[in-house]
């Protein structure tokens, strides 16, 4: 059994797996969406004092804490008592696309020329971290949600913002694979 | 248990995004230029599966656990706000290969590079919080 769950899973045992989470919050009376944590952890640093979006009694939103402090746990368990020793079985194109501009795949879950050591802390690296995690917080907020807010708890509900919302996470995602890192590496 | 379920809920979610090799950057990529099917058949799946509970929920009237209806807010009617915010994330999901919960699930990995994302991921909300009046939405 172990054994059995320390391989890759297969992509429908996931999706299937994150339905049932985002029904077992609907049942504990929450909504499953994981950027909202963003804004209670700028209102807990005591951002609300300057800026009324963060004046807002957080301690509501302590679930999601505990939520997200789970998935911490759930990733350490996974590289740990669940590890799998195989290199991530990627596609050859998409291999051979991230050769050609620079990026060699190395097997892991992230690529070291981005998140290792030696890449966090040139200018460089840091830059692309901080700038891109800065892209991601702005924008799920402007937009109302990120990709378990919309894509799983907006579309499951028939939301058209939501889809407005997931068609704009492509187009960006899109415009940075095909106009940005091409110039990155 | 109050807290803990919570807790457990996010564990499940942890090993469910590491295993399903979610919080990858290659897997972004591979989603991005086309190249596979896993992601999309991933969260065509939760889709799937979550639409029909919502829809049973709905038109069962089922209860949380304390009793009360399950109600899930529709949300604000809009366009710009949808558009704009959504190219914006999507233009840093690409580069760092992670959404909000995968950020959170790739630190149990050890990939402490996170750590750099989430801090610009907490200005990026701040300075939407600052900027918020004076943006379309």
């Amino acid at each position: 059994m172990l054994e059995l769950l320390k391989q890759p899973w297969p992509w429908w045992t996931a999706g299937a797996a994150i339905a049932f989470i985002m029904v077992l919050l609907l049942y504990f009376g929450k909504s499953f969406g994981v950027s909202s944590n963003l804004r209670t952890i700028c209102t807990i640093a005591g951002a609300g004092k300057r800026v009324k979006f963060f004046d807002f009694d957080w301690k509501a939103q302590r679930w999601n804490l505990l939520f997200i402090f789970g998935a911490v746990l759930g990733g350490l368990i996974s590289s740990t008592l669940l590890k799998d020793d195989q290199p991530l079985q990627l596609a050859e194109a998409t291999i051979a696309d991230l050769k050609a501009i620079g990026l060699a795949f190395d097997g892991q879950l992230n690529p070291g020329q981005l998140y290792g050591t030696a890449a966090i802390f040139s200018l460089k690296g840091f830059l692309i971290l901080i700038l891109g995690g800065m892209l991601v917080g702005f924008g799920a907020r402007y937009a109302g949600g990120c990709t378990s807010g919309h894509a799983i708890s907006g579309l499951t509900n028939m939301q058209l913002p939501s889809l407005i919302a997931v068609i704009g996470f492509f187009i960006g995602g899109l415009a940075t694979t095909y106009l940005i890192l091409p110039h990155l590496f | 248990m109050k807290s803990l379920k919570f807790i457990l809920a996010g564990i499940l979610f942890g090993i469910i995004m590491s295993k399903s090799e979610a919080i990858s950057w290659y897997r972004m990529q591979e989603m991005f230029r086309f190249q596979s099917f896993h992601m999309y058949g991933l969260m065509g799946t939760a889709v799937v599966l979550g639409s029909i509970a919502v829809f049973l929920i709905k038109k069962f009237y089922v209860n949380d656990y304390t009793g009360s209806p399950i109600v899930i807010q529709d949300k604000d009617k809009g366009f710009a706000r949808y558009m704009l915010g959504g190219t914006i994330f999507g233009l840093g999901w690409a580069l760092t290969g992670a959404c909000p919960g995968p950020m959170f699930v790739n630190i149990g990995h050890g990939y402490f590079g996170m750590l750099v994302v989430i801090f610009g991921a907490l200005i990026g909300t701040f300075l939407y919080g600052v900027f918020k009046n004076k943006l379309p939405h």
